[in-house]
């Protein structure tokens, strides 16, 4: 029983302590977070800009054509798989990058993470598109008529009446799909880009062991998970707060 | 009434027609209001009073007529609706105050945002204008009894404090013209009283008016002119005691004694 529990530790230290092989997950962790924060910011804007594009066509018949290429976009990234998507834009779209971004003497990130992180980005436009319109749809109609009413532009109007109401009321779901992000990038891996989910796989080509790495690789994403949703709860309790006035 | 030729009027509406798919709401409408005039609109739910008055600034786009407001026809899509209705302001029956903004900024977005540009032109520099802005808003709130809530959310206040800082926020860019849609409809009993108040105190400064109501007292009080609308059209027009003690058409018999 004894020896049983020593070569238990002693894979546990080869997967995580020897060579200092932490700071492989740690790194793995940073590139997932990267990755996923880059997306969420792209996404986000472009599924504002998508959603607005909507919301204003509905109102006033405007913008029909953008209103058209929108819907097209939302309805063909979210028809196909994600992973299609990853290479498509791999090795065909950006398959003339290949450099490093660099600050000062660090490396930040490769190209192939770049790319992962705009494919990511786009993709999830699309979902934070739907869910910013239903954020638009939830503010009353009458706040626009106001704002028009008093001689505001459409896009003034949009700016700082609607714009603020709707991300205020997308605010919880949008968390969440920046949440859904730190794990689907997984698949990033297909680049060869060292992200966690890639990390086990590194660490076993050395070791010939995979339990640990994988073990310590699931535990870190749930840790990470965990943290970000109490924040998210956090949030929706503080806006919940202020609803009440 | 004021229709003499000496005075221009301030609105003009000719042949008004207004449609929803296959239902003609206004059929024909036309009317002048004049500079300094009070005009109570009256009539069932329905007949397109609303309607009418949501024309006036094109928040419904009419579907033909002429609405001459300033020199400009305002059903014609080419002109800038923007920089008239800066001058026509509106007060909605469920207040619709900026939810995301204080009550002094509810105020100040449009002035800040519409006048910025001008202000810049004059020489005046950010700070100078926006404190500008800021102290007439102050000044407006005083005049309604609520600068202590300057800085109130719009969730925080009572319907009758909400209407009468709507009725502000219009103010806040000078108006030529006030449209009241159903002013006083969504308060509760003992807050219609505040609201119409601050009303009646615009009407003797004043201000041209055009406020959709079932507040007759209001209406026999105030109005120099009261118009029935129903089934599409202006049935009825005139000052208010010939309409209510005097009522010729058999729609506006029948709609008084109903109401009251």
């Amino acid at each position: 029983m004894q020896e049983y529990f020593i070569s238990l530790w002693n894979r546990f230290d080869k997967a995580f302590l020897v060579e200092d092989r932490w700071k492989l997950y740690l790194e793995g962790l940073g590139n997932t977070v990267l990755i996923a924060l880059m997306a969420t910011v792209i996404g986000v804007i472009l599924g504002i800009v998508f959603a607005g594009i909507n919301y204003i066509n509905k109102k006033t018949g405007k913008l029909k054509p953008l209103s058209f290429i929108s819907n097209i976009y939302i309805t063909v990234i979210r028809g196909t798989p994600v992973v299609l998507q990853l290479m498509i834009m791999y090795f065909i779209v950006f398959v003339s990058w290949n450099f490093k971004v660099e600050i000062g003497e660090v490396e930040i990130m490769d190209s192939s993470l770049l790319i992962g992180a705009i494919t990511f980005g786009l993709n999830s436009a699309a979902y934070v598109a739907e869910i910013v319109r239903a954020g638009f749809e939830a503010v009353d109609d009458g706040q626009r008529e106001a704002g028009r009413s008093l001689g505001l532009t459409t896009w003034q109007t949009m700016r700082y009446i609607i714009i603020p109401q709707a991300m205020r009321n997308s605010l919880p779901p949008l968390f969440n799909e920046f949440i859904t992000l730190v794990k689907e990038t997984a698949i990033v891996g297909y680049l060869g880009v060292y992200d966690l989910g890639k990390i086990p796989g590194l660490i076993q080509s050395r070791t010939f062991d995979y339990l640990f790495p994988l073990i310590i690789a699931a535990v870190m994403y749930l840790a990470v998970v965990l943290i970000l949703t109490r924040i998210l709860r956090i949030l929706e309790k503080k806006l919940a707060k202020s609803d009440r006035g | 009434m004021k229709n003499n030729n000496q005075i221009k009027p301030l609105i003009s509406v000719r042949s008004l027609v207004k449609r929803f798919d296959d239902l003609t709401v206004l059929d024909e409408v036309s009317t002048d209001i004049y500079p300094g005039e009070k005009v109570v609109i009256i009539g069932p739910s329905g007949g397109g009073k609303s309607t009418f008055l949501r024309c006036l600034n094109c928040l419904e786009d009419p579907d033909g007529g002429e609405i001459m407001f300033e020199g400009a026809n305002l059903a014609d899509p080419k002109v800038n609706i923007n920089i008239h209705r800066q001058n026509m302001g509106m007060v909605f029956q469920q207040f619709n105050l900026f939810n995301n903004l204080t009550v002094i900024e509810n105020i100040t977005l449009a002035p800040e945002k519409i006048y910025g540009k001008l202000a810049k032109k004059q020489g005046k520099t950010k700070e100078q204008f926006k404190a500008e802005v800021r102290e007439n808003a102050i000044a407006l709130l005083k005049r309604v009894g609520l600068e202590e809530k300057a800085d109130a959310y719009p969730s925080t206040l009572s319907g009758g404090q909400k209407q009468r800082i709507a009725i502000v926020r219009a103010l806040a860019m000078n108006p030529k013209v006030m449209l009241f849609d159903e002013p006083t409809s969504a308060l509760d009993p003992e807050m219609v009283g505040e609201v119409l108040n601050v009303m009646k105190e615009l009407a003797h400064e004043g201000m041209t008016m055009v406020c959709v109501t079932h507040e007759m007292g209001f209406a026999r009080e105030v109005a120099d002119r009261v118009l029935f609308i129903a089934d599409g059209n202006i049935l009825e027009d005139g000052t208010p005691e010939e309409l209510f003690d005097n009522p010729q058409h058999p729609r506006l018999q029948q709609f008084l004694k109903s109401i009251l």
